[in-house]
């Protein structure tokens, strides 16, 4: 049972990280209709900042802001080099060049920082657990993953839902030509969303940080997660993006351990501890499969 | 698409490749002719789809994975013969394309795109689950596939005749099926869907037709490198590979069958040249992807079309 709390609680907060880079690459997405495969890079280069930040100024918290910014503005050069002049070509384009920058910017990480994984410790204030029932703790990190995630969460949802720049960007999502005719500078608020999508994609790649080893390939799973997590939700929708986030984390973590004990349970010990394992990797892209099947355009699409 | 120059232009190039005088680098050369060829076949199927079709499947190195497993699978049921093992390739991709190809083709657009890749990382994660063949770890393979036991695919110019053979095949196919009446079915349903099923055109049947093909013949590329690395890996079916396959039907020229052979050769030898240089080759590569998106338009082959 308290087994199952602490798989929950992981959920939770895997599919907090997760929401945060999906968060911005959705609304690049449903906006500028724009594919954007180097998202996940922010996330990795906003962990190896902090890393450099942490070693410099010994304080997590300075980390957590620099490298945030200093992601932030990394998105706003990309988009200024790059992602401005493949507006409005097609998606082909758009995988072609971001997979060209994710090889660039995945080596000149290697070249500045090394191979070898770094390491970013836990923030000594955090590094505590809170007892659970029968004598099991749960860091204290990871709760305050959790409440920062939904903090996040809770503002993204106050900006979109009862701002000016908020309604524009809701609107933009559901038809940018219609917008930009009425007078939006529809160019300014993509930077403004790559630039804040960028930033906290940088975010949660610092405060992951301190529960994973900094490497070059860190990314390269979580932005597949990421778009999954956006397809599923629906694109361009911030909801939908939030609610299959957390769905997405509790089918990899409360899945992995059930599908495992029904492996255990169903198979010889030889055969599952192999078939147990790979079964729980595939669930996630078997929930996605079937959301689509049902719901070809997300949970919160609007279908075409 | 019509013009004959380019693609015979790349066969007397490939033919040539054997019989160049390079001594001891002849070897090496045709071990990357091959290479190039084997990765063309695959890029050729997936331009079928991507290119003509306007279907953007980012998981095309799955039938790419089958077809290496069914190497393995008949290895270590020590069975080498050319005939069951493309039999099973044939079988296990043409399976995998009808029904995950049901299911994806509902989708459009960005979700097509992704579900593809689910599909794949499935097939992914499922080949590294088989203890009996090696796992995550891969497969070394014990003897290479044989045709009537003839050694078609060991090493030097067998393989390298072979994996050319299986190319033109491949290319050849393709393009006769695009001037048929399911070819042009296939076209005119990405030029404009709403009046190609006004003309009574079933999309679902013409696309699903088209992936089943293109896997069919990703399945061969991955029974030829199965036996041209020894080894058998899930890896093959990394999404990595999917994007470099894209990366490479992209950079000749979607729509381009040639460009797909083209844009392979491009990538192989950047990878393969730039590696031997210097081990940072990505700092080159990954902006020569960029500037190819932004300056050219159609590809390797669209610079071809507007040459003169």
């Amino acid at each position: 049972m308290t087994l199952l709390l602490v798989q929950a609680l992981n959920g939770v907060q895997l599919g907090l990280t997760l929401f945060l880079i999906a968060a911005g690459l959705t609304l690049v997405f449903g906006v500028m209709d724009f594919i954007n495969l180097a998202h996940g890079v922010q996330y990795m280069v906003g962990a190896y900042l902090a890393v450099s930040f942490y070693d410099a100024s010994g304080s997590f918290l300075l980390a957590l802001i620099g490298a945030s910014l200093a992601t932030g503005a990394l998105g706003l050069l990309l988009e200024a080099l790059v992602f401005r002049r493949l507006m409005g070509r097609g998606h082909l384009d758009q995988v072609l060049a971001t997979f060209g920058l994710i090889l660039t910017i995945g080596e000149l990480v290697r070249l500045i920082w090394g191979t070898s994984p770094l390491q970013l410790p836990v923030p000594r204030l955090l590094s505590g657990a809170v007892p659970l029932m029968s004598g099991m703790g749960y860091p204290v990190y990871r709760i305050m993953l959790i409440v920062v995630g939904l903090a996040v969460a809770g503002g993204m949802a106050l900006v979109i839902g009862r701002t000016k720049i908020g309604m524009q960007l809701r609107a933009g999502a559901s038809n940018a030509a219609m917008v930009n005719a009425l007078g939006v500078d529809i160019h300014r608020m993509f930077r403004l969303v790559f630039g804040v999508g960028a930033m906290l994609a940088g975010f949660a790649g610092v405060l992951a940080a301190p529960l994973v080893s900094v490497e070059a390939g860190m990314s390269d799973n979580l932005l597949i997660l990421a778009f999954v997590v956006i397809v599923v939700g629906g694109v361009g929708s911030v909801r939908g993006a939030f609610i299959a986030a957390i769905l997405v984390g509790l089918v990899d973590t409360l899945g992995r351990s059930l599908v495992t004990a029904a492996a255990l349970a169903l198979l010889p010990p030889m055969a599952a501890g192999h078939v147990g394992p790979a079964l729980a990797s595939m669930l996630i892209y078997l929930f996605m499969a079937a959301v689509l099947a049902v719901r070809p355009a997300g949970l919160f699409g609007v279908p075409a | 698409m019509t013009g004959w120059r380019l693609p015979l232009g790349m066969l007397v190039v490939f033919a040539a490749i054997p019989l160049l005088p390079l001594g001891h680098d002849s070897g090496y050369a045709m071990l990357l002719g091959a290479r190039i060829m084997v990765f063309a076949t695959a890029a050729v199927s997936l331009d079928l789809i991507l290119g003509a079709g306007g279907l953007v499947s980012f998981g095309h190195a799955a039938p790419l994975l089958l077809g290496a497993y069914a190497v393995a699978a008949l290895d270590k049921a020590g069975v080498d013969g050319a005939l069951p093992v493309l039999a099973l390739a044939l079988a296990l991709a043409g399976i995998y394309a009808l029904l995950t190809g049901a299911v994806a083709l509902r989708t459009r657009g960005v979700n097509f795109i992704m579900i593809t890749l689910a599909f794949a990382q499935m097939v992914y994660f499922a080949t590294g689950s088989i203890p009996d063949y090696g796992g995550t770890d891969g497969y070394p393979l014990g003897e290479r596939t044989r045709l009537f036991g003839l050694k078609v695919l060991h090493d030097g110019l067998p393989f390298y005749l072979s994996a050319l053979a299986v190319l033109v095949a491949s290319y050849l196919v393709c393009r006769a099926l695009l001037a048929t009446p399911f070819g042009r079915s296939l076209v005119a349903l990405r030029q404009n869907e709403q009046r190609a099923r006004a003309m009574g055109i079933d999309p679902l049947r013409v696309r699903l037709g088209a992936m089943v093909v293109a896997s069919l013949i990703a399945s061969l590329a991955g029974v030829l490198l199965a036996n041209e690395s020894d080894f058998i890996s899930p890896a093959y079916g990394a999404w990595q590979r999917s994007a470099e396959l894209m990366v490479m039907v992209l950079l000749g020229g979607a729509g381009s069958l040639s460009g797909a052979v083209l844009g392979a050769g491009v990538v192989v030898l950047l990878e393969e040249g730039l590696g031997r240089f210097t081990q940072h080759w990505p700092l080159i590569f990954g902006p020569v992807l960029v500037l190819a998106a932004l300056g050219l338009r159609g590809g390797l082959a669209g610079m071809w079309a507007r040459r003169g």
